[in-house]
C-alpha cells in the first residue's frame, strides 16, 4: 500500500508495508506514527553499541555517572563491524543479536534512548520500556553485512576504543533500511508474522 | 613417509578463513535463488533478494558476507603416512588464523575469560580445532568460521530411550522454534544422533560441512531429515524471523551407537551464512 505521509518523516510508498523515511534525533510524534511491519529507510546519525558497550554504560548510570553519549532521542545500533580496509568507511556491519542486551536496555530507555537496531526477539521488559517511554525496536537483515555497510557513509569512534568491535561508534547513515518489529503500542511482527504462516503437520 | 612442513597448514588455514568469510559457496547461493521463487511471503522473498545481493557484493569486493566472522573452527583430517615437520602443529593452525583474520581484516570475536572480564584475545585465536587420523598421505584443511548468534542458539538433550524418534525429532523441532528470529533464518540443522555428550556435538557441528540439497546416504536418516525439515518449515518462522514458509535451508544428520542407557541428540544451528572452504596439501 502507499504510504501516508507522517510528521517528521517523507513516505516513499513501495510494495508490502509502508516504506517511511525518518531523520534522526527521533521525536515523540515521529515514534507515534510508526507500526510493526513499517519499513524505514534511516538517515542521520546512530551510535554503535553491543555487549560490553552496554555493561559500561549502565555501570555508569548505577553509579549515577554521567554517559559518554547523550542517549536522548537518539538510536543504538547493536553492531560489531569487521574492520574497514584501507580506503573504506567501515567493513561488514550488519545487526547482531539483540537479546543480549535485554538486560541493559530499559535503563537507557529510561534515560531517553528512542530506538535500537538489531535482530532476534526482545523480553518483555523491553517491549514494557518502549511502551513506557516512547520508542521502538527496528530489525535490519542479519547477514547481510556487506549490503547494510553501503548505507553507513562515515564512522568515528566516540567511547571505549580499547574494546575494539565493541567501542561505540557515531555512525552517519543514508537510507538505512529497517523495519519496525516492535512499535509504542506492543505490536511485534515476529509474533504476528510467524502467526501467519505457522501450519499444523502430521507427525 | 610424506613430509609435509606446519607452513603450509599455516598458510592454508589463513587463505582458508578469508575465502570462507567473502565467497560464499555456489550452492547457498542457488538456494537463496530457488527460495525466492517460492517463498510465500513478500518480506521474505524481499529479504532472500538481498541475501543473495549481499553474498553476490561480498563476493565482489572481498568484503565479509557477515560481520561476524565467527570463531574460527578448524578440521584437520591428517593421512597416517603423512610426518608433519616444521614446528607444532596446533601453533601453526593457530598461526593461521592469526594472519587470516589480520591481514584479511576480519573481526576478532575470541574473549578470554569467559565468565568474568572477557578480554579480547586481539587475533581471534585460538582456533576450535577438531582433528582426525585417516589412512593415506594427504591433509585436509578445513575452515569453518561459526557465528555466535546462531550457535548461541544450539543444543543438546541427553534424551531418555524411552522417547524415541519422536522425541528425537520434537526436541530438534523445539529447538529451532525456541531459536525463532535470533540465529539469522533460514538456517541449518546439524543433528548428532547417538554416541557420547562431547561425540553427539561434535556430529552436529561436523554435519553442517555437507552440501546443501545433498541426500543422506542412509534412508533412513535422510527420511527423518526431510521430516523434520518439513515440520521446522511448518513453523512459520521464515526469512529473517519475519514469517514465511523457508525457516530451515537444509537438515544434516551423522549417527553413532549410543550407551544402552542413553539417547544424546545434539543441535547444532547455522546462521545462512553457512561458511567452510577447504583444501587438500
Amino acid at each position: 500500500m502507499d504510504g501516508d505521509k507522517i510528521v517528521g518523516g517523507e513516505s516513499t510508498g513501495g510494495a508490502g508495508g509502508r516504506e517511511i523515511r525518518i531523520v534522526t534525533p527521533l521525536t515523540d510524534e515521529v515514534i507515534e506514527s510508526l507500526h510493526a511491519g513499517d519499513r524505514l529507510l534511516i538517515t542521520g546519525i546512530v551510535y554503535t553499541g553491543r555487549d560490553a558497550a552496554h555493561k559500561r554504560l549502565i555501570a555508569l548510570v548505577d553509579e549515577g555517572e554521567p554517559l559518554p553519549i547523550d542517549v536522548r532521542g537518539q538510536i543504538i545500533y547493536f553492531v560489531g563491524p569487521t574492520p574497514a580496509k584501507p580506503g573504506e568507511v567501515i567493513g561488514s556491519a550488519g545487526p547482531t543479536t539483540s537479546g543480549r542486551m535485554d538486560a541493559y536496555s530499559p535503563k537507557l530507555l529510561d534515560l531517553g534512548l528512542k530506538g535500537m537496531i538489531g535482530k532476534g526477539s526482545r523480553n518483555e521488559a523491553v517491549k514494557e520500556a518502549l511502551k513506557r517511554n516512547k520508542a521502538v525496536y527496528l530489525g535490519a537483515t542479519g547477514g547481510a553485512g556487506a549490503l547494510l555497510s553501503r548505507r553507513i557513509i562515515a564512522s568515528k569512534v566516540v567511547a571505549y576504543e580499547d574494546l575494539g568491535p565493541e567501542a561505540i561508534r557515531e555512525l552517519e547513515v543514508k537510507d538505512f533500511p529497517v523495519v519496525v518489529i516492535n512499535d509504542m503500542y506492543g505490536g511485534d511482527l515476529y509474533v504476528e508474522g510467524r502467526k501467519k504462516y505457522e501450519r499444523k503437520v502430521g507427525p | 613417509m610424506r613430509e609435509l612442513d606446519v607452513a603450509r597448514v599455516t598458510e592454508a588455514v589463513a587463505t582458508l578463513a578469508v575465502e570462507a568469510c567473502t565467497y560464499l559457496g555456489d550452492d547457498l547461493m542457488a538456494f537463496f535463488q530457488k527460495a525466492a521463487e517460492r517463498e510465500e511471503s513478500e518480506t521474505g522473498k524481499d529479504i532472500l533478494a538481498q541475501l543473495l545481493e549481499n553474498a553476490k557484493l561480498a563476493r565482489d569486493t572481498n568484503m565479509p558476507l557477515c560481520q561476524d566472522t565467527g570463531l574460527a573452527v578448524v578440521f584437520l583430517e591428517i593421512g597416517q603416512d603423512v610426518h608433519l615437520v616444521g614446528g607444532d602443529l596446533e601453533a601453526a593452525v593457530n598461526e593461521g588464523v592469526r594472519r587470516g583474520y589480520t591481514d584479511g581484516y576480519l573481526r576478532k570475536s575470541a574473549v578470554a575469560d569467559p565468565i568474568g572480564a572477557r578480554v579480547n584475545t586481539g587475533d581471534n585465536t585460538p582456533a576450535m580445532l577438531h582433528t582426525r587420523i585417516v589412512p593415506g598421505d594427504k591433509v585436509r584443511v578445513i575452515v569453518a568460521p561459526k557465528g555466535g548468534g546462531a550457535e548461541n542458539m544450539s543444543a543438546i538433550g541427553m534424551l531418555k530411550p524411552s522417547q524415541g524418534r519422536q522425541g528425537a525429532i520434537d526436541f530438534i523441532v523445539d529447538t529451532v522454534a525456541k531459536a525463532g528470529p535470533n540465529p539469522c533464518p533460514p538456517i541449518i540443522v546439524g543433528v548428532g544422533l547417538g554416541g557420547t555428550f562431547e561425540k553427539a556435538a561434535y556430529m552436529a557441528k561436523h554435519s553442517l560441512l555437507r552440501e546443501v540439497g545433498s541426500t543422506n546416504p542412509d534412508p533412513r536418516l535422510a527420511e527423518l531429515e526431510d521430516e523434520i525439515e518439513r515440520r521446522c518449515n511448518a513453523l512459520g518462522i521464515g526469512p529473517a524471523g519475519l514469517g514465511g514458509i523457508t525457516t530451515v535451508i537444509d537438515v544434516f544428520v551423522e549417527e553413532l551407537p549410543a550407551h544402552i542407557a542413553s539417547m544424546p541428540v545434539a543441535v547444532n544451528v547455522q546462521c545462512h551464512s553457512a561458511r567452510h572452504k577447504e583444501v587438500v596439501l
